[in-house]
């Protein structure tokens, strides 16, 4: 059976202006409220610690490049974003990667090259805005990744004579 | 009465002022020092200065992509600060495609034609790793990068890349509009 509703509205209703003054009203409110806007080029996003942003090569206090080239980071790369050529040294480490690339337009920024790595030589920075004209500007190699991951200190010694 | 008859064979030049000898000399000494003219590239620096501030863009959201796009129109990036708000869900008044999602081989087709509705000049903006390279999905059914359809301007990083680095990709197709410069080729 069809359910009639009344639908006439009231004297106040159809002045229109109520209405209105109750929206108004809210808006007011939220001028005094906490803002939630950023003003992005000048402004920047507090991210939280753990926050997972462009994959970085660092180097221990000593200038030397962590990185051993094992390959695993190569390996467990879901998009297959990181490509490395292993050099051979004479010392005690043995081997260093001649070149290490990270196509960024591969990369997911899921952190697993940070998890899997043995020797701690690959970490996600904090820099999150990475655009160019080109995809070959966007293939970072090893120098640039070095700029961009910096020092961190040298907690494994490989490289200490026992 | 025919129109041939009418009409003279040969030019009369009643199309715009004749210039004297000198203005003539002096209008095409300045032609030869700048390629189109000081009013014409004052005029192009105008046009793209209106343009840049007024890029109307396409949303092509296939995949989460889009919501980062969608957070980038909301409140808080509020993508409306650089004159981009109008989101514009029809291509024929759209100037900047932004393809935000993994593009299938089926999907491909549709994008190409997207691409081609919208009117020039058209900018094109690759969100994201799926867009830009095929990201993660390295099968027989992606496309990897949509550059093998049609032009593109600014590629992205991420997946899927935060608003910001929607925001700074918007600019760098700022600064491209105002240098003139297109991936668009002719």
């Amino acid at each position: 059976m069809a359910i009639v509703v009344d639908r006439r509205i009231g004297f106040l209703d159809r002045l229109y202006l109520p209405g209105i003054l109750r929206g108004m009203w809210i808006t007011l409110k939220h001028l005094f409220r906490r803002k939630v806007t950023l003003r992005y080029p000048e402004q920047r996003w507090k991210f939280p610690e753990g926050f997972r942003g462009v994959p970085a090569l660092v180097k221990d206090q000593e200038g030397r490049t962590k990185c051993v080239a094992c390959y695993l980071c190569q390996f467990v790369c879901p998009p297959k974003a990181i490509t490395i050529k292993a050099g051979e040294m004479t010392n005690k480490v043995e081997k260093y990667p001649e070149e290490f690339d990270i196509n960024m337009l591969r990369c997911i920024y899921c952190g697993l090259c940070e998890e899997v790595c043995p020797e701690q030589a690959i970490f996600l920075s904090k820099d999150y805005e990475v655009a160019g004209s080109t995809r070959t500007e966007l293939i970072f190699d090893k120098e640039r990744l070095l700029a961009i991951g910096g020092v961190r200190e040298d907690v494994i010694m490989k490289w200490a004579e026992k | 009465m025919s129109p041939k008859t009418e009409t003279p064979a040969q030019s009369t030049g009643i199309i715009g002022p004749r210039l004297s000898p000198e203005s003539e000399r002096k209008v095409q000494d300045a032609l030869k020092a700048s390629d189109e003219g000081i009013f014409l590239t004052r005029l192009n620096d105008v046009v793209a200065w209106a343009r840049k501030n007024s890029l109307w863009p396409m949303p092509l959201g296939t995949a989460c992509c889009a919501i980062e796009l969608m957070a980038t129109a909301g409140p808080r990036y509020d993508i409306a600060r650089f004159g981009a708000e109008r989101l514009s869900f029809s291509p024929r008044q759209a100037d900047l495609m932004i393809v935000a999602g993994t593009i299938t081989k089926k999907m491909a087709p549709a994008l190409r034609m997207i691409y081609d509705q919208m009117p020039e000049p058209k900018w094109v903006i690759a969100m994201g790793a799926c867009a830009s390279s095929g990201g993660m999905f390295r099968s027989y059914s992606t496309v990897q990068g949509i550059d093998q359809i049609v032009p593109v301007d600014v590629y992205i990083s991420g997946c899927p890349p935060r608003p910001e680095a929607l925001l700074y990709g918007l600019l760098l197709i700022q600064e491209k509009l105002q240098r003139g410069e297109s991936a668009r080729k002719g």
